[in-house]
């Protein structure tokens, strides 16, 4: 029985600010709905522009469960594209990225497109004449997504007709990716590698819920981080440095107190970081060469604001995570319900030195990937609560820490560290982007 | 240094593995010594293109320690491994640079509680000789299939 499709009242009672109900987490039916209403009316990134330099580039992405193309045309112009082909529904690509030439040839019955999406050529076409076949959505090419944004570089796309504009959707969070980009001395980065790939049996939310969850790394991590820095204190006398590896990991044992002071920073429409006033990345090394880069670049009081803003982990509501100061974007890619794929990308700052790009994949190989120990710690967490929520015990996910009553959605505020107040806020967003235009397809459906 | 020798170390050293002989295989290690496992087709650089794994010996005694620690929760039940190799083919006796090197195909398998994951490839040793005892300075892992997303893989290959 369908409980939430077409019921707008039902779905927005799983969120109650304090506490959310545990259907988000493992109901097939609202699973299907976030695939129907969340992501298309979200904007979401699907790629970035370093990944399509040269024309007829490609990459292949999703937006929710459908299968999107982004492409790079003949003039330079990138292009939203469903991956289907508007023949038989074929995808039109099936690698990860690659270069198709002048247009996209279907391999089941040669149907080709320019690279902007329009149709090209149909063999045999003139078994269509006549047919009303121009009338047909398929006479049209690939479906082209008609709201993208490119933003410094990183591409996003709303699949809904209706809804926030991108500036309205992302406002001051864009702060964050200023800063990443800002970061390179040329004021640009780049994807010169494949991301880390890492499945979780578990669903997407709890990996957003995590990125502003301070309260953990000191209880979950105390296997990964505290060992290292218990192996690293009977052994450092062997040294004369400290190693990068040591400094990316000893931080994730720092004290509550340390993690309520860094402060937490909530935006409208889900959007939050954590990291505000300090964070785990504040104290690595200093790069050989790097900070005279950048006051050649921006000038002493700029680059210093730049290289000061060492914001942890900041959410892009719905999926996606973005690492300022390491220059890491994660991406969490519903599968099923129970299944998410992660996949975690490292940015080249370019024009700055390796040892940036050198610390930004080390990063990556030790808390992102099916092998690091931190990862370990994380999955085992949400594949206990994926099976724990089944229990009938207590319907409810507790969010309270540092509630208050009447607590104001949608907008910008900054909070003790170890508030669960972001994930209240992706909740709240969820509602929101949920629930937007059920009304009126249920009463299409009616 | 003879075949035989070398080969039998490959061996050796997966069956400290098999039997969770952790601090025995670290001891293969020679104290510069790395673990690696790329993360793309016939990787050159394990520093500025991406891993899964890249490892030193600092590093890695931190992940043996873990294994048995009390609060490593994801090893609660703990994980059983299984190596099944071809027999290793000598590539280098080292007669130019000191560094013997073999390269062996493995099915290796990794369980814990009911759930069972297998991945295939190939190792390639590069072993040292001090003071008679072999040591390992590179054990680099290449999976058939490092582009695929994998769910929490926790012992060694």
């Amino acid at each position: 029985m369908e409980r939430y499709r077409g019921n707008p009242r039902a779905v927005e009672n799983l969120v109650k600010g304090h506490a959310v109900h545990r259907d988000v987490y493992v109901d097939r039916e609202i699973f299907d709905l976030e695939m129907e209403q969340l992501f298309p009316n979200s904007w979401v990134y699907v790629g970035h522009e370093s990944q399509l330099k040269d024309p007829g580039d490609y990459i292949t992405s999703k937006i929710g469960h459908q299968p999107i193309l982004v492409s790079r045309h003949k003039n330079g112009t990138i292009h939203v594209l469903h991956n289907r082909c508007p023949h038989k529904g074929v995808k039109i690509a099936s690698e990860p990225c690659g270069n198709t030439g002048k247009f996209f040839r279907c391999p089941y019955h040669a149907w080709s497109f320019k690279t902007d999406g329009s149709l090209l050529a149909i063999p045999l076409k003139k078994g269509y004449e006549g047919t009303g076949f121009d009338t047909d959505k398929a006479s049209k090419g690939l479906p082209r997504v008609e709201n993208v944004q490119i933003y410094r570089g990183f591409i996003f796309a709303r699949l809904s007709d209706t809804g926030l504009s991108f500036e309205e959707y992302f406002g001051d969070s864009l702060s964050t990716i200023d800063n990443m980009v800002d970061r390179s001395p040329m004021g640009e980065v780049e994807i010169i590698a494949a991301p880390i790939r890492y499945m979780h049996s578990c669903n997407w939310k709890m990996l957003v819920d995590n990125q502003t969850d301070t309260c953990h790394p000191m209880v979950a991590h105390e296997s990964s981080a505290g060992t290292a820095v218990s192996v690293w204190e009977r052994e450092k006398h062997r040294f004369t440095e400290t190693p990068m590896a040591v400094q990316l990991y000893a931080p994730f044992m720092s004290p509550y107190e340390f993690y309520e002071g860094a402060g937490i920073r909530v935006w409208p429409n889900g959007h939050g970081h954590s990291g505000v006033s300090g964070s785990i990345h504040q104290d690595y090394d200093d790069v050989e060469g790097y900070l005279e880069m950048m006051v050649e670049a921006y000038g002493e009081t700029r680059a210093r604001e730049i290289l000061g803003d060492i914001r942890h982990n900041t959410l892009y509501f719905p999926n996606v995570m973005v690492k300022g100061p390491v220059g890491i974007l994660r991406n969490f890619i519903p599968i099923a319900v129970d299944k998410t794929l992660v996949e975690s990308w490292a940015f080249r700052l370019v024009g700055a030195p390796d040892k940036i790009y050198e610390r930004a994949l080390m990063y990556n190989r030790f808390i992102n990937a099916p092998t690091s120990i931190v990862g370990h710690d994380d999955l085992e967490m949400y594949e206990r609560a994926q099976e724990g929520l089944l229990s009938d015990a207590n319907e409810w996910i507790n969010l309270r820490r540092l509630y208050e009553e009447g607590e104001p959605e949608d907008v910008t505020e900054v909070v003790n560290g170890t508030s669960e107040r972001q994930m209240r806020n992706t909740f709240y967003a969820w509602r929101k982007f949920m629930v937007q235009g059920m009304d009126q397809k249920a009463e299409v459906g009616a | 240094m003879t075949p035989e020798r070398l080969i039998d170390f490959v061996y050796d050293e997966a069956a400290t593995l098999d039997e969770m002989r952790w601090e025995d295989w670290l001891a293969l290690f020679h104290e510069d010594g790395r673990y690696w496992m790329p993360l793309e087709w016939q990787q050159q650089d394990p520093v500025l293109q991406p891993s899964l794994m890249y490892e030193d010996q600092l590093l890695l005694t931190v992940r043996v320690e873990r294994l048995s620690g009390e609060r490593t929760f994801s090893q609660k039940p703990k994980s059983r491994c299984h190596h099944l190799m071809q027999r290793p083919r000598v590539l280098s006796l080292g007669q130019e640079d000191g560094i013997y090197r073999l390269r062996t195909s493995f099915i290796y398998t990794e369980t814990r509680g009911d759930h069972l994951e297998r991945y295939s490839g190939w190792v390639s040793h590069e072993l040292v000789e001090v003071e008679g005892t072999l040591k390992i300075m590179l054990k680099r892992v290449d999976l058939i299939n490092f582009d695929a997303p994998f769910g929490n893989l926790q012992l060694f290959i």
